[in-house]
């Protein structure tokens, strides 16, 4: 997990994007062939004395090759592609997951038969080979879920829920990013999607559910406190339990902060904090100009301690 | 084309019928406009199922009773056309201000628009077989 995380529609991880890519090189050869043989077609027509055809077989030439001909191959590619648009069949106590977009990050909360809701921010974690029922809403303005690798993209609208129906094919690290200008921070909303085999999908379920570590550092969760900052962010079974930022229960397991814009380092997390708005623009998180560096610091020990 | 003769009394006054028959832009349009209606019935129905019933449509035999109507009466219009095209005279191009050849005109036009029409009932229909719910 040490590359890049790839976000591109031609590295497919998701059964719906690995449909989509096969489509795109069937079209792409079909493509070339038909330009190749029109080509042909024109280099032979200039290069052939005028009487070769008739008048009668040229117009059959032109209804053959140039309607019934495209109309067979169309047909042919409708029947192809259309099973692709069939969602995937879900299993009746499948995983859910709803994601919601907000100005700029991302809530993930994840519904497991028979557990409590687990909610976090700015990454989304699928067990490979199982469908996935993704909600996707969005409390303020129009926003879109797109993964690349994963499926199409599709849009998150105040007022209701989009169900995106997703399978991971290939465990991994890819990238998924807002698709729809939401805003001044639209371009610097992204977050991680971990494909990750079933048991280790379990075992990071188990471990997000626990409570948050406690601060080695009492210094750090004070400094939180003293701020303020659990008014608009959540650390679970603490004081923080604000709804309104992402929940910071376990951000130190995450690969970055502030919905995939800054890797996770103290240092960034401290910048963050004193500054959000010069990093993130139109970002809700107000600038603490008036924070000395050392409280930031502090607050940054603190957070990316929260394994 | 044109040597083809209709067998039997029945079928050769059908054929006398429809040579001497005039082709105008209400026949012309006969055959997108079935391709029309078909299209907004197909739609409409799905529409207004999936908004009020909450489900994808589900009466599988009127619908294709219906596809099957619509291609029959674009088969119908193509065959009629056909026959009226090959109207026998002067040889091409047939491109002169005469009731003959704005007949033959008309009629390879609506052949044409019959065989569009035909695909384009089959490219709405075949959606149906393999789309199974609302989203």
């Amino acid at each position: 997990m040490t590359s890049p995380p790839r976000q591109s529609a031609l590295a497919p991880f998701g059964a719906e994007a690995i449909a989509t890519f096969d489509t795109t090189v069937v079209l792409t050869i079909g493509a070339c062939l038909i330009f190749g043989i029109v080509a042909l077609l024109f280099f032979v027509a200039v290069r052939s004395p005028g009487d070769r055809l008739s008048h009668t077989q040229g117009m059959r030439l032109v209804l053959v090759a140039g309607a019934a001909l495209p109309t067979l191959i169309l047909a042919a590619l409708l029947v192809y592609v259309l099973p692709q648009m069939r969602p995937l069949p879900v299993p009746p106590r499948a995983l859910g997951v709803s994601a919601v977009g907000e100005q700029f990050w991302w809530r993930t909360v994840y519904r497991a038969p028979g557990q409590p809701v687990l909610e976090t921010a700015n990454e989304l974690r699928l067990p490979v080979g199982q469908t996935v029922t993704i909600e996707l809403s969005s409390p303020d303005v129009i926003h879109s879920f797109w993964v690349p690798g994963l499926a199409g993209k599709m849009d998150m609208i105040p007022g209701r829920i989009n169900r995106l129906i997703v399978r991971a094919d290939k465990p991994g690290l890819y990238r998924g990013q807002c698709a729809e200008f939401c805003g001044l921070g639209h371009a610097v909303m992204a977050f991680d999607v971990i494909a990750m085999s079933p048991a280790d999908y379990d075992r990071w379920l188990a471990d997000e559910r626990r409570p948050a570590v406690p601060a080695a550092d009492p210094a750090g969760a004070a400094t939180f406190a003293e701020y303020g900052c659990g008014g608009c962010h959540a650390i679970r079974d603490t004081q923080a339990a604000g709804r309104i930022g992402p929940d910071l229960t376990h951000l130190a397991a995450r690969r970055h902060i502030a919905a995939g814009m800054l890797p996770m380092t103290v240092d960034a997390i401290a910048r963050f904090t004193r500054d959000a708005p010069s990093l993130k623009p139109g970002v809700r998180m107000p600038a603490y100009p008036h924070m000395p560096p050392a409280d930031a610091q502090a607050i940054g020990r603190y957070l990316a301690a929260l394994k | 084309m044109s040597k083809r003769r209709p067998r039997g009394r029945m079928l050769h006054g059908l054929h006398s019928r429809i040579v001497t028959a005039r082709v105008t832009l209400w026949t012309l349009i006969v055959p997108p406009t079935v391709w029309a209606v078909h299209f907004l019935f197909a739609y409409l129905w799905a529409a207004v199922s999936c908004e009020k019933a909450g489900r994808f449509a589900s009466f599988p035999v009127l619908f294709w009773a219906g596809t099957a109507l619509a291609l029959a009466l674009i088969v119908a219009s193509a065959l009629v056309a056909m026959v009226q095209k090959e109207t026998p005279g002067d040889p091409p191009p047939h491109d002169a201000g005469t009731d003959t050849d704005r007949n033959r005109f008309l009629a390879t036009a609506t052949w044409l628009l019959a065989g569009l029409s035909f695909a384009g009932v089959v490219f709405t229909a075949l959606p149906v077989l393999f789309l199974l719910d609302c989203r």
